[in-house]
């Protein structure tokens, strides 16, 4: 689908504002001035295009992608679901990028300075491409709670950061998924930036036992849902030619 | 008796969150400090094939307090020289560089905060339902920790003062002033042109940000 129609309005309501006091770092890095709102041009409709010769065999396989003399430690976890316009349309072939700590909370970056310890086998990222139904799968570690600077005693629930770029530069979006009744959830300052309260709820996965693999894997599924392009009725095409 | 017809609602956007200060290992694991994958995107996508002139964008992106920001990931999105998209929505009747994807990922460096993107200037493309022009812009993208959703922005070029007055982006911004911000000065340094476009996220010399 090659669509040049525009995309819906982004429902702002659905989303955390810019400024947030409740997660302090957003307080001085949140514009004041109200968003200009641009109709969109093919600036914002075009993004870009990424192929399957980009990525690697493992890319999608964080057990294994980062394997020096041993598989990573921790439960093993199978990620699936499917990226979904407004419209309930799949997005195929667009670029999932995903990123996390591991089992015991703890990111191999150079700036995370936590005690638990970096697992030698585990890197923490991998990425995809979605099939023409939108599918996506990857398997992983589940990652641990991690404390962080908010708060004196504030701590992230279990999460996996997403990154995703559906057909166009406007659809661009970063999140985090959450697992299925992580006790952390309702306490964490980042989740409760959302406004929408169903929206803790959207961006926790559910176990799905019948996605798993017996004696090796447990799963869950995880849907995203991107915006939609307005059905153009009765109106001139985005660009005249 | 006729059926009622399937009318279907329209499905709610995934909520953003913020990228957090990690987002080096997912976007950028070589500036995390690890490698991993054989191949990575990068800010440098001048690369021998492609046509148009060598151009470097660089900045930095202020918070609030007048502080730079290292931790910010930077996406841009462009034309090609000839002014046309690499997308198969964008039917304009220009030369299509196939070598040029025109998306770039930096992230602003841990230490200096800058950021660069070593690029080529972008053509103009046609405006919102083919009727005008835009000036030649790069569009910017940046998420980071404190950002709960990402900053939509554009870059404009200073030497382009004609095509940046005509612009009918820069024109819906009410104050003149603020048009001010989206435009990078040009400079040469050892005989490469460089456009300077810093960021300022918040207070008095605030970007013009856009709800795209």
């Amino acid at each position: 689908m090659t669509s040049q129609a525009e995309f819906h309005q982004r429902d702002r309501d659905i989303h955390p504002p810019a400024h947030t006091p409740v997660y302090k770092t957003s307080v001085l890095r949140s514009p004041r001035i109200p968003l200009w709102s641009l109709q969109n041009s093919l600036s914002e409709v075009t993004g870009p295009i990424f192929s399957p010769a980009e990525l690697g065999p493992l890319d999608n396989d964080l057990v294994l992608n980062y394997a020096k003399q041993g598989e990573a430690i921790g439960e093993q976890t199978i990620v699936h679901g499917y990226v979904l316009d407004g419209n309930g349309q799949p997005v195929s072939n667009t670029l999932v990028e995903v990123w996390q700590a591991n089992a015991g909370g703890r990111y191999r970056h150079r700036n995370d300075t936590y005690i638990a310890p970096i697992d030698p086998n585990f890197g923490g990222c991998g990425r995809m491409l979605t099939d023409e139904r939108g599918y996506y799968f990857f398997r992983t570690i589940k990652p641990g709670a991690y404390p962080f600077r908010n708060r004196i005693n504030s701590w992230r629930p279990a999460h996996i950061h997403f990154s995703v770029f559906g057909t166009g530069f406007a659809q661009r979006l970063i999140t985090q998924m959450y697992f299925e009744g992580d006790p952390l959830i309702p306490h964490d300052s980042i989740i409760a930036t959302v406004p929408d309260k169903s929206a803790a709820d959207r961006l926790t996965a559910r176990l799905d036992l019948n996605a798993s693999r017996p004696l090796e894997c447990l799963a869950y599924r995880f849907d995203i849902v991107l915006r939609g392009r307005r059905q153009t009725l009765f109106e001139n095409k985005l660009q005249g030619s | 008796m006729t059926p009622t017809p399937f009318i279907p609602s329209y499905l709610p956007e995934t909520p953003s969150q913020t990228a957090g200060p990690y987002v080096h290992i997912g976007l950028m694991p070589e500036q995390a400090g690890f490698e991993i994958f054989a191949n990575n995107f990068s800010g440098d996508i001048a690369t021998p094939d492609v046509a148009g002139q060598r151009i470097i964008i660089e900045g930095r992106i202020f918070d609030g307090a007048g502080h730079v920001a290292k931790d910010v990931l930077i996406e841009t999105w462009q034309a090609n020289a000839a002014g046309r998209y690499n997308h198969p929505a964008d039917t304009q009747n220009k030369a299509l560089d196939h070598g040029f994807r025109g998306w770039a990922r930096t992230g602003t460096d841990f230490t200096t905060g800058l950021y660069t993107i070593r690029t080529i200037k972008p053509g103009s493309v046609v405006g919102r339902k083919g009727r005008k022009a835009m000036a030649p812009h790069v569009n910017f993208w940046l998420a980071s920790r404190g950002i709960n959703i990402g900053l939509a922005t554009r870059m404009y070029f200073g030497d382009e003062e004609a095509a940046n007055t005509d612009d009918p982006v820069l024109n819906i911004i009410e104050q003149p002033e603020r048009r001010k911000t989206l435009i990078a000065p040009r400079s040469e340094r050892d005989g490469v042109v460089v456009y300077t476009f810093d960021i300022h996220l918040q207070g008095q010399r605030e970007t013009v940000f856009f709800d795209v």
